[in-house]
């Protein structure tokens, strides 16, 4: 027996009564409108942006329908406008689920490239360090948004493209993730100081990416040490003539680096700030990295998958700080949920902020436990659909392998040879949230120093 | 034992291949794998287990059967 059940639109919350609905909200305080939707909505509510719904969905069963859902029916190249200035026009956000599976059969973030990469991130780290001397402070967030530049350039376009970076390079990136105000929403190009940095900082990682192309093409390179660039560099069009501009090259390799790069150095500096303020569990994973070390034991592979401490405190900090707190499809065709119609033309929104900490789901939703990840809870596993930091389903995040093993690698090094300290009240270390990328809001302080005893408990 | 694919969350990371070799295989061209043998024997248990453990997205179970 079928029962005719009568659909009806997903419930509007609170709020939101300025000309283009609650995009104000979502530029300054997007926590708490992503938040009121679930408390006030339940699973499937909707808030307005511009001159679009977007249908908020959460919870288990919410979230299957949105991870498992094909491209056809809800599509994700249209969902992020304010991606097309930073990549430049023509640069696809999206590729089909089909290409990426190709991508991932061919490159870079396959399995048996990823220990390569390990011994790479390492010494990238160490060659950081090396500038450092016995005792100092740094900003978190920018020595590894600079370690991240360095560590994706070396492991996604080659060692040679590395060598000719510096922290410029990093600088003008940052502007450019600074550059995805929700006001995009509305107008990409919206006369605003964000707007304006990031296409000057787009120009200007043209004309260094211009440089190194002049430069390579005065002194080609022997051909065993070829890198991406040099691939790019050396295709030509039937007439002979180089087939990418600079602009073009530049426009792949912010895409290539972008999904890696803010999420990765976010997530980082947040660990950092994570250990520090439960002492604790900081010294359970500096005794797991200390007992590896004693063993002999490289940062190798095979190492860093067996850290169970290190990795439970890093899924901890990805479910307290998603680096992304909002995912976005565009309806293709009208969805039902339950007895909710989700109309053809929708913007339909997931949150692995508001996923993430359901209290039913993660006991204790805001307090740092990395033990929920040891068997038996292992609440990443339990549950699939609701523990989403990096997505779920057919546009799962394809990095997430290489940045578990990316962060892994840098703090077997960095937490081996250096004690951290905050420099900063502990409360002081907020999310920066007024930006589609979430940042941290600086300064993000901490001291460093030498360990006297590098691998020992002495 | 018997191996299930959710094909919905395969990506083709070809960690399996490397964990049971001769049981998965990422085909060339394919975007999610093959299971060569759906019915391994025990004694590979040990790596099956691996590669469902390993398997980045979650995809592989294993339904044991008596």
């Amino acid at each position: 027996m079928t029962t005719a059940v009568e659909l009806h639109g997903p419930p509007r919350v609170s709020g939101g009564g300025d000309e283009h609905g609650h995009l104000e909200e979502l530029r300054t305080d997007p926590i708490a409108l992503l938040e009121r939707v679930r408390a006030e909505c339940g699973d499937i509510g909707s808030f307005r942006l511009g001159q679009r719904d977007v249908v908020l969905l959460s919870g288990a069963e919410a979230n299957e329908l949105f991870f498992r859902a094909p491209e056809e029916l809800l599509d994700q190249a249209e969902a992020y406008p304010f991606m097309t200035p930073v990549f430049g026009e023509g640069v696809v956000f999206d590729a089909s689920p089909e290409r990426r599976r190709e991508m991932l059969h061919n490159q870079a973030l396959r399995d048996k490239h990823m220990r390569g990469h390990a011994a790479t991130i390492a010494a990238e780290v160490a060659r950081m360090v090396a500038a450092w001397g016995d005792e100092g402070e740094i900003d978190l967030l920018d020595w590894f948004a600079e370690l991240t530049i360095y560590t994706s350039s070396a492991c996604l376009i080659g060692a040679r493209f590395r060598d000719e970076l510096d922290g410029r390079f990093a600088s003008l990136y940052h502007d450019l993730e600074r550059g995805t105000d929700a006001l995009a929403y509305v107008d990409p190009y919206a006369p605003i100081d964000s707007f304006r940095r990031r296409d000057a900082a787009r120009a200007q990682l043209v004309e260094l990416v211009q440089g190194i192309m002049d430069r390579r093409a005065a002194e080609p390179p022997a051909s065993d040490g070829r890198d991406l660039l040099d691939v790019l560099m050396s295709i030509k069009d039937e007439d002979g003539s180089d087939r990418f501009s600079a602009d073009e090259v530049t426009g792949m390799f912010i895409s290539m680096m972008f999904a890696g790069h803010h999420t990765t150095s976010t997530t980082a500096s947040w660990t950092v700030i994570e250990l520090l303020r439960n002492p604790g569990e900081l010294d359970r994973v500096v005794a797991e990295l200390d007992d590896l070390a004693a063993s002999g034991a490289e940062v190798s592979y095979q190492a860093l998958r067996e850290m169970p401490r290190l990795e439970a405190a890093l899924k901890e900090t990805l479910r307290l700080h998603p680096p992304l707190i909002l995912l976005l499809r565009v309806a293709k065709e009208d969805v039902a949920f339950r007895d909710v119609l989700i109309s053809s033309g929708s913007m339909v929104g997931a949150s692995p902020w508001v996923s993430n900490r359901i209290p039913e789901d993660f006991p204790e939703p805001r307090a740092f436990v990395p033990d929920r990840y040891v068997a038996p809870r292992e609440e990443d596993r339990e549950n699939p659909w609701t523990w989403i930091p990096f997505g779920a389903g057919r546009h799962r995040c394809i990095g997430a392998a290489f940045a578990l093993m990316q962060l892994k690698a840098i703090f077997s090094v960095l937490l081996r040879d250096w004690e951290l300290e905050l420099a900063q009240p502990a409360d002081s270390y907020q999310a920066d949230l007024s930006k589609m990328v979430i940042q941290l809001r600086q300064p993000v302080r901490v001291r460093y120093r030498r360990r006297e005893h590098p691998g020992g408990r002495a | 034992m018997r191996i299930a694919v959710d094909r919905d969350l395969c990506q083709g990371h070809a960690v399996c291949e490397s964990e049971a070799e001769g049981i998965f295989v990422l085909e060339k061209k394919a975007t999610t794998v093959t299971v060569l043998d759906r019915s391994p024997p025990e004694d590979r248990r040990a790596e099956v287990e691996a590669a469902v453990r390993y398997c980045p997205t979650h995809a592989l179970t294993i339904i044991e059967e008596d």
